[in-house]
């Protein structure tokens, strides 16, 4: 499905500085009986968010009003585990439009650039940097460029560089996805089916 | 230019490179279920195409099926729902659907291999992560998410950046007690949760070459817990022998046709892999894992290890051991155990259960555990009673379940209490995993009989 353009995003962002956050925490499986895309945003984090008597974790980042914006930045191997798209699903519907991290599981980022929100991964060096200046400011805007590929702590001026396929980059600014790419070659993929040693 | 098995099977499916992205990669084999195929099939509706290749997808509903009276209604209207949904959508676009009663249904990486759908040199893909099971056989198997479930069905293909190459190494015997199950754990334990990110695993050495088809497929079931996309081994006489004859298996000239290309898929003994581990077989013990991870894992008669001794950092490390309710420096040995689990795509097939039956053989279940025992398929549940296993299981206090997913992911009614201990044979020990507040520590089949039969954490090497 086609999704929102992504750009240049310039937000205050959300620290949850644990590291191998798994996709069972991000939205576990009893939440995984939707047969439509809607209202996984309400279960992201849902056992670190809320007691089992379903009031909020006062403890818990997202329960906590100092911290707001498009960006969550994660700690490393983020998004670990199961394959569920639910999972981007889940940050995608809270809100969230940029997860940072120094160090991504594989199916979770490619779940991530398949609906539209922009993994971005920077050096442990510069995840420790986000961290601090958010700790010292909550309100610390990170300006995150696609186009550019660099990642910007504004209130500081830092600055890295970020890796992206420039065929994923593409997509994300002009707001495509793999199946309009795949539905143009069909003809070339018949073929070679046709060609197949098996 | 010499080539891997894994850049062998890879180039053989790529359709096309595209400059400064991914490859496009044909897929052979797609097997859907019903929890992260609706909105695929909801996106193909609102696009309006079709399913280019109906009879390259087999579905089954295994993640959320009940595991007890499966002739009944299914009573979770959103499960029901969804399991609706799957036939549905399997009959509206032509692909063989085998729901719930079905003879074929069962989880999807047990039945697959069952009926022949996997084969060596081919590559397969379903949206769930275990689906590098299917590596076993040689083929390229690894997990997708819902977006390309949808590639997938609407244009057999999909995009893939081609992963680095991995090999591990395991020469040696293994020692009494040792399983299948403690090699994985025992690799993961060594390259943590997230080693293998990145790379795509290739299993060689006498150890894997001794296993069984069962036990090959639990070492490649557990790839992605070490980050890996997926895992494989090199096909031999085991797998043709295993292959040879199974419903969708090729046939007659066929066969012969395809043996021959199965016979030249082995990495070239020049071929360079980015990365290799060796390991001595003799080394490896009975394994069981302290933490919320399964990286978290040791020898069973090891002690937990304090933090300072532990890649990554002491915040997480703590949060984990804290939810466990466990120590750094405490033995496992003697640790109290409420539920103990068999099944899944890791250990869910005949000889996890012979294994289990091994041990309980003549003894009793321990009055307060609560043993779940369920079998990966209906030719699983039919062979643990042809061949006996059950009378023995029934006379030492263990009842069968039905074939599902059930436990590893407690989508259905199968989940462990909270703050309740579960030795399990599956493959996560996230917090929560096996219900909200549900305490995991995942093990082979062998020391879950051991934990069944005394109630604790015990070494199986003990009762054997």
């Amino acid at each position: 499905m086609a999704y929102d353009k992504f750009n240049i995003l310039k937000s205050t962002a959300v620290p949850l500085a644990i590291e191998n956050v798994d996709t069972d925490q991000i939205i576990p499986a009893r939440f995984l009986k939707a047969t439509e895309r809607v209202g996984f945003g309400d279960n992201l984090f849902r056992d670190w968010r809320y007691n089992p008597d379903h009031t909020p974790k006062s403890d818990f980042v997202l329960n906590n009003s100092l911290y707001s914006g498009k960006i969550l930045v994660g700690g490393k191997n983020f998004g670990s585990g199961s394959s569920r798209e639910h999972a981007a699903w889940a940050v995608y519907d809270y809100g969230f439009r940029c997860v940072v991290s120094s160090f991504f599981a594989d199916i979770f980022k490619n779940n991530c650039l398949n609906i539209g929100v922009l993994p971005v991964q920077v050096s442990a060096d510069f995840a420790e940097k986000i961290f601090r200046a958010i700790e010292a400011d909550p309100k610390t805007e990170i300006e995150v460029n696609l186009p550019e590929q660099h990642i910007c702590i504004l209130s500081t001026g830092q600055k890295e560089t970020f890796d992206i396929s420039s065929y994923k980059k593409d997509n994300m600014v002009n707001g495509f996805d793999d199946i309009d790419y795949l539905q143009n070659i069909k003809t070339e993929i018949e073929e070679f089916a046709s060609q197949l040693p098996l | 230019m010499s080539k891997t098995l894994f850049d062998k099977v890879w180039d053989t499916h790529v359709v096309r490179k595209i400059e400064g992205g991914p490859d496009v990669l044909f897929i052979d084999r797609h097997l859907i279920h019903e929890v992260t195929s609706p909105v695929a099939f909801l996106g193909l509706k609102s696009r309006g195409i079709k399913v280019l290749y109906p009879k390259r997808t087999f579905a089954t509903a295994d993640h959320n099926t009940p595991t007890i009276n499966q002739h009944l209604p299914v009573q979770d209207p959103l499960s029901a729902n969804q399991l609706k949904a799957l036939e549905s959508n399997s009959n509206e676009y032509g692909i063989s659907y085998w729901g719930l009663g079905h003879q074929k249904n069962g989880i999807v990486h047990v039945v697959g291999p069952e009926y022949g759908i996997t084969q060596p040199g081919a590559t397969i893909v379903c949206g769930d992560s275990h689906t590098s099971t299917h590596g076993a056989f040689g083929a390229i198997a690894f997990g997708i998410g819902t977006s390309e479930v949808e590639m997938v069905l609407a244009t057999q293909c999909i995009m893939q950046e081609k992963p680095k190459k991995m090999r591990i190494n395991i020469n040696g015997q293994l020692g009494k007690g040792v399983t299948p199950k403690d090699v994985a754990l025992f690799i993961i334990s060594q390259l943590s949760t997230s080693g293998a990110t990145g790379y795509f695993v290739e299993y060689a050495g006498e150890i894997f070459e001794n296993m069984t088809m069962e036990g090959r497929m639990t070492v490649c079931n557990l790839s992605i817990e070490m980050g890996a996309r997926g895992g494989m081994i090199a096909p031999d006489q085991t797998t043709f022998d295993y292959v040879k004859g199974r419903e969708f298996s090729p046939k007659g000239e066929s066969w012969n046709k395809a043996l021959a290309y199965y016979q030249s898929l082995k990495s070239d003994s020049d071929a360079i892999f980015d990365i290799e581990y060796s390991y001595d077989g003799a080394s490896i013990e009975p394994m069981i894992t302290y933490g919320t991870n399964p990286g978290m894992g040791m020898g069973i008669s090891h002690s937990i290890p304090n933090a300072n001794d532990v890649e990554g950092g002491a915040a997480s490390y703590a949060k984990s051991l804290n939810y466990m309710g466990f120590n750094e420096g405490e033995s496992m040995m003697g640790k109290p155990v409420d539920y103990v689990f068999i099944g899944s795509c890791t250990n869910g097939r005949i000889e996890d259960f012979r294994a289990f039956t091994s041990i309980v053989k003549g003894k009793k279940k321990a009055d307060h555990v609560t043993a779940w025992l369920v079998p990966g398929s209906h030719i699983v549940e039919a062979q643990i009673k042809e061949e006996g296993l059950l009378d023995i299981l029934n006379e030492a206090g263990f009842t069968l379940r039905q074939p599902g997913c059930s436990a590893c992911l407690a989508m259905n009614d199968d989940k462990i209490p909270a703050g309740k201990y579960a030795v399990s044979t599956s493959n996560r020990n996230f917090e929560g995993r096996q219900g909200p507040g549900s305490r995991t520590m995942l093990a082979s089949p062998l020391v879950a009989a051991a934990a069944a039969i005394t109630g604790v954490v015990t070494d199986p090497r003990t009762l054997i």
